[in-house]
């Protein structure tokens, strides 16, 4: 049998090189005649690793990494086919890589290991159990696996899952839909992307169960014009699973329908945000719907429908595979199961790593992503995207859950982390924070629209010292407007961000004194 | 434009396109996507057209056109270089790398270099947060990106 040699083409990996390293590889195997074949799979998720490519040998897969083109000759060389380990980039077994070794995978159980569009692969990885299970099950009895599971919402909101499954399933309507939120727009997130590219049936799978859970026959994903390798892949995967059987008038061979599509928006972030996503999907401006009506009762096209993000959905078949009490024992208080944290920006293990809730942001930051990238100490990690707090290490001891991070002024949101070296301008990033808002604003409500910009303004003035105390008054109260005065999180959430940076950081807020003098 | 004065080239594609795409649940965005796709930007002139095809107003169609960043109005230059600005990217130098882009360039943001070669946008997020500072060359992925990188990729997708 041919040796398997295993080439990421998820976009991390792209982006650095991996489609001309496996052009190489290919050409050595081809010219010097070895019995190998090339598997493009997912990303493992080690991103400071990659391009990382693996070697199936009888002991297992063994790992080489960061791999560039320019390496394939010596690495063939040095015995790269047989799993050797006399190069520097030999990394030994892929599974005893610690990063690897020590997370939980459920969700990312099949990710980087298999080849995303096979099958037969995914069957033989444990992938439909959990599909098969829910055929078998009434529909009250699928989402009370899901609500007993304790999943809640991983978009961001937190949401029990199995609760807003079941105001689905008890409306009334000619058509239901299922919309998987795949907007991923946070800065630090890649989770669902990663799902897209390396495992896409598990994301066919889940929301295939959640329309047998709910009564829906239709699926939307919606995702992000700046994926267009997850949108290729994504849409391959349709196309396969409708010609298995998987998706169409009969699921499996049973007599319930469900067949999807999938969207792309074009540009927007407050698309992410579950009405304007609906809002686009019927093809309106991305403006964000007054609640109520909640989607769940007036959703898509004013049906019932489900909103979910990517890693929810793909969290329910190993739910209905292994029981709601299976995930339930993974995790703490109120947050159970695993979460893919993704570890981001200048970290020196940068990548996603699933793990029970619980850890510590110390542990996340300092533990596994080793520090900064840079080896300067860490000023701060900014948890939960653009709309997140930023935490100094002086609050590194807040473990990673739900209740915790609000507690501590804070959200989890989709779980992605920036970590940032001491050379960080906490001003500067408060002044994005205003700016971002400002330029991806929906334009409903008044104190995000304008109060955006004017928070952009009156942060150049702090910043040219002019009236430092006065303008951070005004910041102050800005927020409060903002905050309370908000339709959505956009608005009601930049607040965090920059709050956080003026609490935490005040240092960086006293402006240039240089400038005051001149003034 | 007048609808009835006999359709050019463009227009005629266009309906094409759209009449392809009416039959969709929802179906302005991917009309939208695939004109773009097509031809590079939404020629105003099929405006009128795509909002008789679907029975809206021409100002609700506007309205969308204008309401999402990646519709362009305006043909762009011959390649689209898009720069990551997010938070992720700036931790580990993205703005600097910003601007030397810009600089070497010789352009700011959604500038169109003067040959008509390199239109500049910025980005929040590619999803490559991991292996930052990120930018997209007409939809092909550079992580871990410097001013080199760049002028690498720009030489490879030639004039
Ligand atoms: C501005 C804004 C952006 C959002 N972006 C996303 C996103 O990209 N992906 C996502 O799943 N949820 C996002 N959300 C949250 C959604 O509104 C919604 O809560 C979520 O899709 C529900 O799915 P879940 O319960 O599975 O988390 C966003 C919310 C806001 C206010
Ligand atoms: S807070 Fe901002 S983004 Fe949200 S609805 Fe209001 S204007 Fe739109
Ligand atoms: S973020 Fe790209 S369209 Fe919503
Ligand atoms: S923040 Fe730049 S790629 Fe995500």
């Amino acid at each position: 049998m041919s040796i398997k040699i295993y080439v990421p083409r998820d976009s991390a990996a792209v982006a650095l090189g991996a489609n001309h390293l496996a052009k190489a590889l290919q050409y050595a195997i081809a010219s010097e005649g070895h019995d190998a074949i090339i598997v493009r799979n997912g990303s493992r998720g080690m991103h400071w690793l990659e391009t990382l490519i693996e070697v199936e040998t009888p002991e297992g897969r063994i790992a080489y990494g960061p791999v560039k083109a320019k390496d394939v000759e010596p690495l063939i060389e040095a015995g790269l086919l047989e799993g050797k380990s006399g190069h520097p980039l030999y990394l030994g077994p892929t599974e005893d890589i610690p990063f690897l070794k020590n997370q939980t995978r459920l969700t990312f159980a099949r990710c980087g290991v298999i080849d995303p569009l096979s099958l037969t692969d995914y069957e033989a990885h444990g992938g439909l159990k959990g599909l098969r299970s829910a055929l078998a099950m009434h529909a009250a009895d699928i989402v009370k696996e899901v609500t007993d599971s304790g999943l809640r919402g991983r978009g961001g909101a937190g949401f029990p899952t199995g609760v807003k499954w079941n105001t689905v399933l008890h409306a009334k309507a000619s058509q239901k839909y299922i919309v998987c939120n795949a907007d991923e727009g946070d800065s630090a997130t890649f989770a669902d992307r990663m799902i897209m590219e390396g495992d896409p049936f598990v994301l066919i799978e889940g929301m295939a169960i959640a329309g047998l859970a709910t009564g829906a026959t239709k699926g939307y994903i919606f995702t992000r014009s700046e994926y267009p390798l997850a949108i290729e892949v994504f849409n391959k995967a349709i196309t396969i699973a409708r010609e298995a059987g998987i998706l169409g008038s009969s699921v499996l061979g049973s007599h319930h329908a469900f067949d999807m599509e999938l969207r792309v928006g074009a540009g927007a972030y407050v698309c992410g945000e579950e009405t304007s996503l609906l809002n686009a999907l019927e093809g309106k401006r991305g403006v964000v719907r007054s609640k109520p009506p909640l989607p769940a009762l007036e959703g898509l096209f004013g049906k019932p429908t489900v909103v979910n993000n990517v890693i929810s959905l793909a969290s329910v078949p190993i739910i209905l595979d292994e029981g709601a009490e299976y995930y339930r024992d993974f995790g703490m208080g109120r947050s159970r199961g695993t979460i893919p944290i993704q570890i981001a920006g200048n970290a020196r293990h940068t990548g996603l790593y699933e793990t029970a809730f619980g850890l510590t942001l110390g542990e996340i930051v300092e533990g596994i992503g080793g520090g900064t990238a840079t080896g300067r100490p860490i000023k701060a990690a900014q948890v939960g995207g653009p709309l997140g707090a930023f935490f100094p290490p002086s609050m590194f001891d807040t473990p990673f859950d739900y209740e915790a991070f609000a507690a501590r002024g804070g959200l989890i949101g989709h779980a992605g982390i920036t970590v940032f070296d001491d050379s960080a301008d906490m001003l500067k990033m408060a002044r994005f924070a205003f700016e971002f808002c400002a330029v991806e604003s929906c334009g409903k409500c008044t104190p995000c629209r304008i109060g955006s910009t004017r928070g952009v303004e009156v942060m150049d003035k702090i910043a040219a010292g002019i009236e430092p105390k006065k303008s951070l008054d005004l910041v102050t109260d800005l927020c409060n407007t903002m905050k309370f005065g908000s339709l959505c999180a956009l608005g009601g959430f930049t607040p965090y961000p920059v709050m956080s940076a003026i609490t935490h950081f005040p240092d960086d807020f006293v402006g240039s004194t240089k400038l005051e003098a001149a003034e | 434009m007048n609808i009835h004065n006999p359709l050019g080239g463009v227009e005629l594609r266009a309906l094409e396109i759209v009449r392809e795409l009416k039959t969709l649940e929802g179906p302005l965005l991917p009309i939208l996507h695939a004109l773009h796709h097509e031809f590079g930007h939404i020629p105003q002139s099929v405006l009128p057209l795509i909002a008789k095809e679907l029975n809206l107003s021409r100002a609700e169609v506007y309205g969308v056109l204008t309401f999402y960043h990646d519709f362009r109005e305006d043909p762009a230059g011959r390649h689209v270089l898009k720069l990551c600005r997010a938070e992720a990217c700036q931790s580990i130098g993205g703005e600097a790398f910003c601007n030397s882009v810009r600089e070497a360039l010789g352009i700011d943001w959604h500038e169109t270099t003067p040959d008509g070669r390199v239109t500049l946008e910025p980005v929040f997020c590619l999803g490559l947060c991991s292996c930052a500072p990120a930018a997209m060359l007409d939809g092909e992925l550079i992580g871990r990106a410097d001013l080199a990188a760049v002028k690498a990729a720009l030489a490879e997708a030639g004039r």
